[in-house]
């Protein structure tokens, strides 16, 4: 199981968190907080591989993470998961927001929230890797942004017409 | 009304966004959290406004500021009604907003079961998508309850992207409402065979999540598994599945051996080093279940040590970590294989990364031996001292004590190197493992008796210098030690040399700065002290010197006194009472020493941990029963004294109520001054002791502060160090002693206290530097020996160790709606829920086998009662004619009353699988997926003969009866075989699924049997069949999956399989091997047996067929001769093999057409009379296409290559004839494909 994925940025800056159990709002930013004191300090060269924090999960729990640019995206997962697998995952995630967003920096991630929340939905649910084909992930992601494309274009027609 | 709508367009066009709320907090740098909160303002606002599209934006920015922080749970009303809206758009960003901040306190949710329910049947596919997705992050147990059926409904939805969502929400609704699982699993159990390869994913992964917490109830699926993992492409369910064997070859032995050699072929074949991790730790995971029962599987350990060496060797860190991470799992079992790998281990201390550093700590604890204990230890001193940053370093600490201490200090030879390895690690700067250290002192002074005197010598020297432990203020942590030494000086003292030098430095005024619960040890010890001055000074003459010792205590202890900690006053002034009596009888030359020392008598035991745990409750005595009745509330008196008595309950109600205690205390401890305050009689504190308590440090005692950066060596201490010296030197005398004392030795030995002897190597011959005596932990009496100390009582899985092989039973089924009709159902969900009712999909394969055999103990009853029962059947028979599926329930509900015998069938399919070889006989149509299945069409030609015999005596009756029950026999196997062939055309199913997607349900006919296997190469002594897949992860390679089948009565062994290389195709074979070699097939058959193996080809061009000879070489093996034999083949690349089912949607699909890359060809079949539906079937079972849409004899079809050509066909029937228009953008793919297609339909 894949208990919280978390994206952030160089200075600690939350970018996206996602947390499969529940904590307050408090709790976890405590998280992201120990979760990029922890990270940050890594040299480039080590592995992507950290045991647990203290305040998720304990010792069961490993952070796989992997750096990108500016961008720290993190994952902790418990036992049950193959780190090497998750690396990949982590690969296949950041590749698919730079298909689409058309090469991906960190300002679409701020101001697009909402979509990185949607795009992730599509790999994994409840903690759980839904799909991990770069090709289905997309087909699906767009044809839901096609559906809202629609539907705002029906939604804003009366508003033009004023 | 219609004003109020302008107003709300007017206003949001003034609204921000949620892209101008980022711009704006990011321009808003100095006084974020002042701009926020005008934001939430007017977030706020909006929230108010009827207009749905305003409420929407309002709750896409909460989500944002909950990301930041900021506790949105106030706007849940909101966030529900945003989710009800019909807008997909809307829903979505409700859905996103719920996920992230409802949780099971949230009330609101509550109100959300209808519109989920509503959602979830929505015809729009991404209505339900996000439904569930939602729906996975914020379940609660009352929605699992409400909605299980629904969404185990989802999981059998014509679309893959519905049934992948729906099978893995399942796990969270299992995990909430643990009743569901039972009535589910079946049909998890048929998704892991799923012709979607997402949908089969999702099951293996959420059976894989189950198993792993109670892998005992899934044993059963293990042959299921076995097959997935020789017949899967998907490394990512492979992953899985290979850590799900993982964890169940622990329980059964025998599949271990069954995996060894299918996992071997894999990390030889494997490129992807996931996957080979992942075998190599199963493989290890096999090798330690199977270390006791097996001798020799070196080869495998070798071959796992060998993987692992490479990836700590390579010098990607990541590697590097995963396989010291494996290497201390094979540690455990096979601990000189690992050993003989010190170097490297050691090495990897000096890594750079610390995660290397941690793991390679980990490693070494399990390599010490009582021969290398202390150089081990003596590196890792090295590298304390070398340590920068604390986590580090205090790691290193427990690791050290870790490995000392492990498997009641088995290691350790030497004890007084122990002691002064502790005492030297008291001088770490900054750790937070005083108490570590302190406990293990305890603990080695209490158990090793002889260690007494020198431990008690050390700790007086620890006390005497206290100051340098407590003198920096960052070494609070470590100060905990002077806790454990003040107490192994007081209850030892008699090992003391100078008790009052002592007692001195445990009464100096600065101890008063040390935390309250170290006083409190300090005083009562210091006591212990006093009585074992007054024991040495007894009898002497001159009774000065114990006379001095009172007046010390008198003298000192007042400071204590007015400690502000309770602990430490109480005792103090106890004591000093104490002292200031036996001072009178001291003057009246009173010998007390006798009765003062009594206070202190009495060895104390070491007491097992779990000890208390472990007392069983006597009979007839209730913990939860009032001993009185419980007071009234008036009566606030009376209920001090049982909270009190509250703390000294067992363990295990202790940590419940510990808190309430500390909070009941603190508002006693406020009641109690209140009530002081206005007690006249009560003496109040006098100032000066609030003095004390406000600043520690005793103001009139000029104390001199000793900021110490490096740490001292202690004068008197001794190192470490020296003792490695001595203990060679000693080693190397003992050894030239023991020579001369042979016999003696052995004496000795058997003197020894000590249970664990089974250290590896021969350091046995090592005894130890004293003589030692390890005292055991006392246990109580009778404890019960129970296990499962271990398991967490609140873990949610536990709910989840259920049976699943009883059968079902009618009162747990799912509960579904019945009071309300059915709201807005798509048509595609109405044909699964009318023509499949879920009973059928419930039952599993097992059960029907136990149905089977129900009907052989009917055979065996009277014959009277069989006639009835015949009629009976008849009925049913023709029922089953008219209606498929109404004789399943029927039977079924029987079953469910029938005894459960079906627990026994199951552990028996599991034996039949585990003990013969690899696949059951029953496998010649390897199409056939499940164990039971197979097992169960094995069994009926064995049961059929009797039908016979029992119809013999009945032939004098009627000739007519007979002709019927041959009849009903017929039918009767005709149904098994349909039922057998249920699984067989599911491929082709999902096609015919998929065509009625739009709405036109018509009863269709039943398909037939079909199998993508053909015939290889056959002779008498054995038969090839093969089928060629695709792989989705490589566009250049294939996989061909052989059946070998032995025909003969011989054993056949020493397979080797080989193909001539073209240009374009190739065999892939393992490195290191000549691009002729043939590949050895990984098993061997025994006579009637067959399996099935795997070979991966590299292919190039995938435009046109391709043919490849190939030899396959045996050895075949009877009881008095053996022959060599060899059986040629022709390999067939079609076309087809290339091509991998890939669903496709109908829009994607229109666009696919009208962008112009595709060059169109036509094909035309005159004479082809079979059903349009079973058309298609046979389109997408052997073409690997799928359906994307169909009216009436229309239908367009999809299919990609592995290099990525679209391929879709159009195809139409009229009268016999059917034309397919196909387009593809490689035109010569496309012409062999249709011949292909062509051929296919010439054979029928």
């Amino acid at each position: 199981m894949i208990k919280a994925i978390l994206i952030f940025n160089n200075h600690g800056k939350p970018r996206m968190s996602k947390f499969y159990e529940h904590y307050t709002e408090d709790t976890e930013q405590q998280i992201i907080r120990e979760t990029f004191h922890l990270v940050s300090k890594r040299d480039e060269n080590v592995c992507n591989f950290l045991e647990g924090g203290l305040l998720i999960g304990g010792s069961e729990n490993k952070l796989i993470y992997r750096h990108y640019a500016t961008l720290y995206f993190v994952f902790c997962v418990d036992s049950s998961e193959s780190e090497l697998g998750i690396l990949d995952l982590i690969q296949v995630f950041v590749e698919t927001l730079d298909k689409c967003f058309e090469n991906v920096c960190e300002l679409d991630l701020i101001f697009h929230l909402d979509k990185v929340h949607n795009i992730l939905a599509e790999m994994v649910m409840g903690g759980m890797v839904l799909e991990t084909n770069m090709s289905e992930i997309i087909t699906q992601v767009e044809a839901q942004g096609k559906m809202e494309k629609s539907e705002t274009f029906v939604f804003q027609c009366p508003r033009q017409d004023r | 009304m219609a004003l109020k709508i302008v107003k709300g367009s007017i206003d949001r066009m003034f609204d921000k966004n949620l892209q101008d709320l980022v711009r704006g907090i990011r321009n808003h740098k100095e006084d974020e959290a002042k701009y926020i909160s005008t934001c939430i303002d007017e977030i706020k606002q909006e929230l108010k406004q009827d207009n749905i599209a305003v409420k929407a934006n309002a709750v896409c920015k909460l989500t944002y500021l909950q990301m930041l922080g900021y506790d949105v749970s106030w706007a849940a009303f909101n966030i529900v009604e945003v989710m009800s809206s019909s807008k997909f758009t809307f829903k979505r960003i409700g859905y996103l907003a719920a996920s992230q901040c409802f949780h099971e306190g949230t009330d609101v949710i509550m109100l959300t079961t209808n519109q989920i329910r509503k959602d979830l049947s929505s015809p729009n596919q991404y209505d339900t998508g996000v439904a569930l997705t939602g729906l996975s992050c914020f379940v609660t147990p009352d929605l699992a309850r409400d909605l299980a059926n629904d969404i185990m409904t989802l999981m059998s939805h014509t679309k893959p992207y519905i049934r992948k969502k729906a099978v893995l929400i399942m796990y969270k609704v299992f995990l909430k409402y643990p009743e569901s699982l039972r009535p589910a699993f079946p049909r998890l159990k048929e998704k892991l065979e799923d012709p979607d390869p997402g949908v089969q994913s999702a099951a293996v992964n959420v059976i894989c999540e189950l198993a792993r917490r109670n892998p005992k109830n899934y044993l059963s699926l293990a042959p299921l598994f076995f097959k997935l993992m020789t017949s899967s492409t998907n490394n990512w369910v492979l992953i899985k599945i290979i850590k799900l064997f993982g964890a169940l070859t622990p329980l059964e032995p025998r599949l271990g051996k069954k995996l060894i050699e299918p996992l071997t072929n894999l990390i030889h074949s494997t490129s992807a080093m996931s996957l080979l991790y992942e075998c190599v730790n199963t493989v290890i995971a096999v090798l330690i279940s199977l270390s006791s029962g097996m001798p020799n599987h070196s080869a495998s350990i070798q071959l796992c040590v060998q993987k692992l060496r490479i990836l700590i060797e390579d010098s990607d860190q990541n590697l590097k970590y995963l396989g010291l991470l494996a290497m201390s799992k094979i540690l455990k079992t096979h601990p000189k294989s690992v050993q003989s790998h010190k170097d490297l281990i050691l090495q990897c201390l000096d890594d750079k990364d610390e995660s290397i550093r941690l793991r390679a700590l980990d490693l070494l604890y399990g390599m010490v031996s009582k021969k290398n204990l202390m150089e081990i230890v003596k590196k890792l001193m090295l590298h304390v001292d070398k340590a920068e940053g604390t986590t580090y370093r205090d790691e290193l600490l427990t690791k050290i004590i870790d490995i000392c201490s492990q498997s009641n200090y088995q290691y350790i030879t030497n004890f007084e190197w122990y002691i002064s390895i502790l005492v030297e690690l008291t001088r770490l700067e900054g750790t937070r493992h005083g108490h570590l250290i302190a406990s293990q002192m305890l603990d080695v002074a209490i158990r090793v008796k002889a260690i007494r005197g020198f431990a008690v010598a050390q700790m007086a020297t620890l006390l005497d210098n206290a100051h340098l432990l407590t003198g920096n203020t960052q070494r609070n942590g470590i100060c905990e030690v002077l806790y454990a030494a003040a107490w192994i000086c007081g209850e030892f003292s008699e090992h003391l040399e100078d008790p009052m030098q002592t007692l001195e430095a445990m009464l100096r005024p600065k101890v008063a700065t040390l935390p309250g619960h170290i006083q409190a040890v300090y005083v009562q010890n210091a006591a212990k002290l006093f009585a074992t001055v007054l024991q040495k000074h007894e009898g002497e003459t001159d009774s000065q010197a114990a006379q001095e010792t009172s007046q010390l205590l008198i003298d000192r202890l007042p400071l204590f006194v007015q400690s502000a900690n309770l602990e430490v006053q109480e005792r103090a002034s106890c004591i000093l009472q104490l002292v200031k009596y036996i001072q009178k009888l001291q003057q009246k030359n009173v010998e007390v020493a006798e009765e003062v020392t009594a206070l202190f008598a009495g060895e104390l035991n070491p007491v097992a941990p779990k000890a208390q745990k472990k007392v069983p409750i006597p009979e007839g005595l209730d913990l939860d029963a009032w001993i009185n009745e419980p007071p009234s509330e008036s009566e606030s008196e009376d209920e001090k004294p049982k909270a009190v008595f509250a703390k000294e309950e067992p363990k295990h109600y202790r940590s419940r109520n510990t808190e309430v205690d500390e909070k009941e205390l603190a508002r006693r401890r406020e009641v109690r001054k209140q009530e002081q305050a206005n007690n006249p009689f009560y003496i109040k504190a006098s100032p000066s002791s609030q003095k004390v308590y406000d600043a520690p440090g005793v103001e009139h005692i000029p104390v001199v502060q000793i900021d110490l950066s490096v740490p001292l060596k202690v004068p008197g201490m001794p190192m470490s160090d020296q003792y490695l010296k001595l203990e060679e030197e000693r080693q190397q005398k003992e050894k030239a002693e023991r020579k001369k004392k042979e016999k003696k030795k052995k004496r000795e030995k058997r003197g020894k206290g000590r249970k664990a002897d089974s250290g590896p190597e021969s350091e046995e011959d090592i005894t130890p530097a004293q003589h030692v005596d390890i005292v055991t932990e006392e246990m109580p009496e009778n404890a019960l020996p129970s296990d499962d100390d271990d398991k967490d009582p609140n873990d949610p899985h536990r709910a989840l160790d259920i049976d699943l092989d009883k059968p079902l039973a009618d009162s747990e089924k799912l509960p579904v709606r019945t009071h309300r009709p059915e709201v807005l159902k798509s048509p595609a969900e109405d044909r699964v829920s009318e023509s499949v009712p879920p009973e059928t999909k419930k039952k599993s394969s097992k059960e029907k086998k136990e149905k089977k055999k129900d009907k052989e103990k009917d055979r065996k009853r009277s014959k009277e009662e069989k006639k009835k029962k015949k009629k009976h059947k008849e009925v049913e028979e023709e029922l089953l004619e008219s209606q498929p599926e109404e004789p399943v329930q029927s039977e079924e509900t029987k079953e469910a009353a029938a005894p459960p015998t079906s627990t026994s069938a199951e552990a028996s399919d599991l034996d039949f699988w585990l003990s013969s070889a690899p696949v059951p006989p029953a496998a010649q149509e390897v199409t056939v997926p499940s164990s039971a299945v197979e097992t169960s069409s094995a069994a009926v030609p064995e049961s059929e003969p009797d039908e016979p015999k029992d119809t013999e005596p009945e032939d004098t009756k009627s000739s007519k009866h007979k002709k019927k029950k041959q009849k009903k026999e017929k039918e009767e196997k005709e149904k098994k075989k349909k039922k057998r062939h249920h699984h067989h055309h599911h491929h082709g199913e999902a096609g015919g699924e998929d065509s009625v997607q739009n709405g036109t349900v018509e009863e269709e006919e039943p398909l037939p049997p079909m199998s993508n296997y053909s015939v290889l190469a056959e002779n008498s002594f054995i038969k090839m069949v093969y089928d060629i897949q695709g792989n989705h992860q490589d566009e250049s390679k294939v996989v061909v999956s052989i059946i070998f089948e032995n025909k003969s009565d011989s054993f056949l062994k020493s397979m080797e399989f080989n193909v001539l290389d073209s240009l374009n195709s190739k065999l892939q074979r393992p490195e290191g091997a000549g691009p002729h070699d043939g590949l050895t097939v990984p098993f061997q058959l025994p006579p009637g047996v067959s399996n099935e193996a795997r070979f991966v080809f590299s292919v190039q061009s995938i435009v046109m067929p391709q043919k490849l000879k190939g030899t396959l070489t045996f050895i075949v093996k009877s009881d008095e001769s053996s022959t060599h034999e060899k059986l040629d083949f022709k390999l067939h690349f079609t076309c087809t093999s290339y091509l991998i089912t890939t669903p496709c949607y109908s829009d994607a699909y229109a666009k696919l057409l009208e962008s112009g890359d595709l060059k169109g060809s036509s094909l035309r079949l005159e004479g082809i009379n079979m059903p349009f539906h079973h058309l298609l079937a046979r389109i997408c079972f052997h073409h690997h296409f799928s359906v994307v849409e169909r009216i009436d004899s229309c239908a367009s079809m999809y299919s990609r290559s592995i290099q990525g050509h679209h391929v879709c066909l159009l195809v139409k029937t009229s009268d016999q004839t059917v034309s397919i228009d196909a387009k593809c953008d490689e035109p010569s793919l496309l012409g062999n494909v249709l011949d292909e297609l062509k051929q296919t339909f010439s054979k029928c």
